[in-house]
């Protein structure tokens, strides 16, 4: 495949830039989108403004996509925001926002992503879980539910998608040293890291190499799948 | 043309793209009246997400206007929008503005 089209939601910061970076890097042709503009940029890299849980803002960043490159190869849905609070002081207001990010937002693109894969009978979709999923970790109710669902509609969407050559997988990182984990006491990380067979923080790479594999093109045959790091 | 006879031209386009790629046996003659899914129509249900997609696709390329062809309302509709390539150019006519 000749500079395939790379799709990463959220490259503005974090996990989402460091794969956004390493794309571009290996040749891709690497579209970002986040609610605000990046203050980086690397060559074969182009950003743009979209709120993924705006589906009129998700649909007009494909129809762009689809304008210009004319296909979409991987979509990487990495844009999502956490919530950490017990759950009787959580407001339903949070809760809303957490689900329309992670979930709405991560079904949003990869239905408008899938359009446009399908037209080229291949693709391929990861998306983002967490290892709080399996471990059930008290204190994020609102997210963890909100990757529950990330992951089932993974599953669903691997079936609903299989037929058009498109595979759809999660990866479920450890607590690695980015915003999103920014503001979680000390104590309740090294809690989970303690949870962990191999415990140590996750680094951007240990997560670009599960990436790595899905967006294979041997990797066909792998769909539906979460891949928890740290032996979870 | 009409807007309504140009989404029909369009849909037939989807249609002949769609037998091209998914392997669909088309009826000998498209026109308004084809029926397209449901009684005497020859599309399954997968084929009609596709033709869906694509007239979608294919209606925003032509007007610049992006329209949902498969919202609540088509779906839940007494008279199905998919019964026939002329209801379905109506319904996308409708969601232009043109109906």
């Amino acid at each position: 495949m000749d500079a395939p089209v790379t799709v990463i939601t959220g490259a503005r910061k974090g996990i989402g830039r460091h794969l956004a970076e390493r794309y571009a890097r290996l040749g891709h042709r690497v579209i970002g989108c986040s609610r605000r503009e990046p203050d980086w940029s690397v060559p074969g890299y182009e950003h743009y403004s979209a709120d993924v849980s705006s589906e009129a803002e998700v649909k007009r960043l494909f129809a762009e996509i689809r304008k210009k490159h004319g296909a979409v190869h991987h979509l990487i849905n990495n844009a999502g925001i956490a919530s950490m609070n017990h759950a009787l002081l959580t407001p339903a207001s949070t809760v809303e926002r957490v689900l329309a990010t992670n979930v709405t937002g991560t079904f949003l693109a990869s239905r408008e992503a899938a359009k446009l894969m399908k037209r080229g009978r291949y693709g391929r979709i990861v998306n983002f879980t967490t290892v709080a999923v399996p471990l059930s970790l008290e204190g994020e109710a609102a997210y963890v539910a909100s990757k529950a669902g990330v992951e089932g509609l993974t599953r669903v969407l691997a079936r609903e998608l299989g037929s058009f050559g498109i595979t759809v997988n999660a990866v479920g990182p450890v607590p690695i040293r980015t915003d999103l984990i920014a503001g979680v006491p000390q104590e309740k990380i090294d809690a989970l890291i303690g949870r962990q067979a191999i415990k140590r923080y996750g680094e951007l790479d240990d997560v670009a190499n599960v990436v790595d594999f899905f967006l294979r093109p041997e990797s066909a045959l792998v769909t539906g799948q979460c891949i928890y790091l740290g032996g979870v | 043309m009409s807007v309504k006879d140009e989404l029909v031209s369009l849909i037939i386009d989807a249609v002949k793209e769609l037998s091209d790629q998914d392997d669909v046996e088309l009826p000998a003659d498209l026109g308004h009246a084809t029926a397209l899914f449901g009684e005497n129509g020859f599309l399954d249900s997968m084929s009609l997400v596709s033709l869906v997609v694509s007239v979608e696709q294919g209606v925003e390329d032509r007007y610049g206007q992006a329209v949902s062809l498969a919202d609540e309302k088509a779906l839940s509709r007494r008279n199905s929008p998919y019964r026939t390539i002329g209801s379905l150019a109506e319904y996308a006519a409708e969601q232009l503005g043109q109906g």
